[in-house]
């Protein structure tokens, strides 16, 4: 197994504007995307403990074209609202960094 | 095509071409643009030169105060080039969502720097402003008339809440644009403004496939952020024919791959197929990107659905509070093997002594929160880790309704704070290390994001307002 860094050429987190939060997974290869995307390692329900919320606001999208994973999520507060951390939403994806993948 | 062939259709004066050309200066005025890169772009006969301005991106404070995210001069720098390359040209220069927020404040500030450019630089243009804050009467109308609605994930929007905001801007459409240059202008500055409109207007206008037009709009939006590796802010540029667009970055230094190109649907938008505008949606699902060399893509294959209703985004923000702040640091090994305690504990403190010296009255009127750095401050409670490094810092943040108040408030918390003691330590400590003097920091104004709703107007010129000007 290989951590997901390791596979990955990026991983970030950015705001959708202010009300919504959005990680891309952008794979090295085609061979290794398409081997975490049939895995389904990053699914709604993993995604949903780790970030706290509830599966069903959490999207998920597959896009072949960048052999990129997508998650969308609520914003869990408003960007730069008095208990937000993250104006730009930019260091969420730290959890993800070190999740285990199947190789390519 | 010669360039000349190409200008001709901004006039309207000929048939349709069968290709237009586009620059982006940059994905934010005021981020920078090499010149030679401009003046490379320029040679190839853009139709326009656009630029965007502005973003929700760094928060609700710019939309709130009126400031710029960058300095006047770096504003001016990147706008003073564009004018000059297109004036000399005598090709649009479109620039939206002014000075950040696209109030009109920022908007009569974009435009007073142009001024002041065409002054020093001798340039006469005609020039559109299309202003785009809404009036609170309007918006209180379309509520009650029900052609107010909710997006994704928005706060509740009542009379309340617009009564209580600092400004509210709706995002422009192509149709103010397009109404601007029919109506002969030379250099349009526009208030807050979809970020893909600035540069899907021209072609639009020209009757290009509404499906490429878009998709090449949202790619150059951010300038060279589509290239394979953006060492720093650059300009992009593509040529657009009826069924695709060719993207190619007329710095030598950098290329773009269909990877790169494709992830940039990726940035900063909740979906990659979509992209929703106030006229309709586009939709890459079928898009497909093709390398024509190793440095340029052929893009092709969107569809664009149109709306059946015509909405325009609205952005608000309010006064949240006012704050000052402390910055400190935690070394002592007793006090950080029992942080939360000790902080639980120096809040109560702080409280108490504020109960103290300005009354029970004051309790709801301030909240003081700490976050710890080394522990959780960028992700706050959704933090996985519970560890500790042999060094925590500390930003005490009070929230109130004036300046004076926050500022007196944490005067009182700064001091509890400092000397707070550990049961192990007997006599007077000193448990923070404050870098300044004094330690706390006055922070302004902090505002709040309120809206994120769709208005549906009458028209799509209907909720701005354009003027025109000889400069």
């Amino acid at each position: 197994m290989a951590k997901l860094w390791q596979v990955a050429k990026l991983i970030r987190s950015k705001n959708a504007g202010p009300f919504e939060l959005t990680f891309d997974i952008i794979f090295k290869d085609r061979a290794t995307y398409e081997k975490a995307r049939d895995a389904k390692i990053i699914n709604a329900l993993w995604f949903a403990k780790i970030y706290r919320l509830s599966p069903e606001k959490v999207m998920v999208i597959e896009y072949d074209a960048a052999s990129a994973i997508k998650v969308t999520i609520p914003r869990p507060v408003i960007s730069g609202d008095v208990d937000d951390t993250d104006v730009f939403g930019g260091q969420q994806y730290g959890p993800l960094v070190d999740l285990e993948v199947p190789e390519g | 095509m010669p360039a000349a062939q190409v200008r001709s259709m901004v006039t309207g004066r000929h048939a349709m071409a069968n290709e237009i050309k586009i620059l982006s200066a940059t994905g934010v005025l005021g981020s920078g643009f090499r010149e030679e890169t401009l003046q490379r772009a320029m040679a190839l006969g853009p139709a326009f030169i656009g630029a965007d301005s502005g973003s929700t991106d760094p928060g609700p404070y710019y939309l709130g105060s009126g400031d710029n995210l960058f300095s006047d001069s770096a504003c001016k720098r990147d706008l003073r080039l564009m004018l000059l390359a297109g004036r000399a040209a005598k090709i649009p220069v479109i620039v939206g969502s002014a000075c950040t927020g696209g109030a009109d404040a920022q908007l009569e500030r974009l435009a007073d720097i142009a001024r002041e450019i065409a002054r020093e630089e001798k340039l006469s243009f005609k020039l559109a402003t299309i202003a785009s804050e809404q009036d609170k009467g309007y918006l209180k109308k379309k509520l009650r008339e029900g052609k107010i609605t909710p997006l994704a994930n928005a706060p509740v929007f009542d009379e309340a809440v617009i009564d209580r905001s600092a400004h509210i801007v709706g995002m422009c459409g192509i149709e103010p644009y397009v109404e601007a240059l029919q109506n002969g202008a030379e250099v349009i500055l526009a208030g807050r403004s979809s970020d893909t409109s600035i540069f899907a207007a021209l072609p639009v206008m020209q009757g290009f496939n509404p499906a490429t037009v878009w998709h090449m709009a949202k790619i150059l939006e951010c300038g060279a952020a589509c290239v394979v590796l953006r060492k720093y802010p650059d300009c992009m540029f593509a040529t657009v024919t009826n069924d695709h667009f060719i993207v190619e970055p007329p710095n030598p230094e950098y290329r773009c791959d269909p990877v790169s190109v494709a992830s940039h649907n990726l940035y900063e938008n909740s979906t990659p197929y979509e992209l929703v505008e106030p006229s309709g949606v586009l939709n890459t699902v079928n898009a497909r990107y093709e390398a024509v060399s190793d440095r340029a893509v052929r893009v092709s294959g969107s569809t664009f659905k149109p709306a059946s209703r015509y909405t325009i985004k609205l952005e608000g923000v309010e006064l949240a509070g006012y704050q000052s702040i402390i910055i400190g640091a935690v070394r002592d090994p007793i006090i950080l093997r029992q942080l939360e305690p000790w902080l639980d504990g120096l809040v109560k403190a702080s409280k108490d002594r504020i109960r103290a010296v300005f009354g029970a009255d004051v309790e709801s009127q301030y909240r003081l929160d700490v976050r710890v750095f080394g522990k959780n401050a960028a992700m706050g409670p959704l933090e996985p880790e519970t560890g500790i490094g042999h060094e925590v810092g500390l930003l005490f943040q009070m929230t109130a309704p004036s300046q004076a108040l926050a500022t007196s408030l944490m005067k009182s918390v700064g001091h509890m704070a400092v000397h707070y003691p550990v049961p192990e330590w007997s006599g007077l400590i000193t448990s923070i290390a404050f870098p300044y003097s004094p330690p706390e920091i006055a922070r302004g104004p902090s505002y709040r994001f309120n809206v994120n709703h769709v208005v549906a107007p009458a028209s799509p010129l209907e909720m701005f307002r354009i003027g025109y000007e000889k400069v």
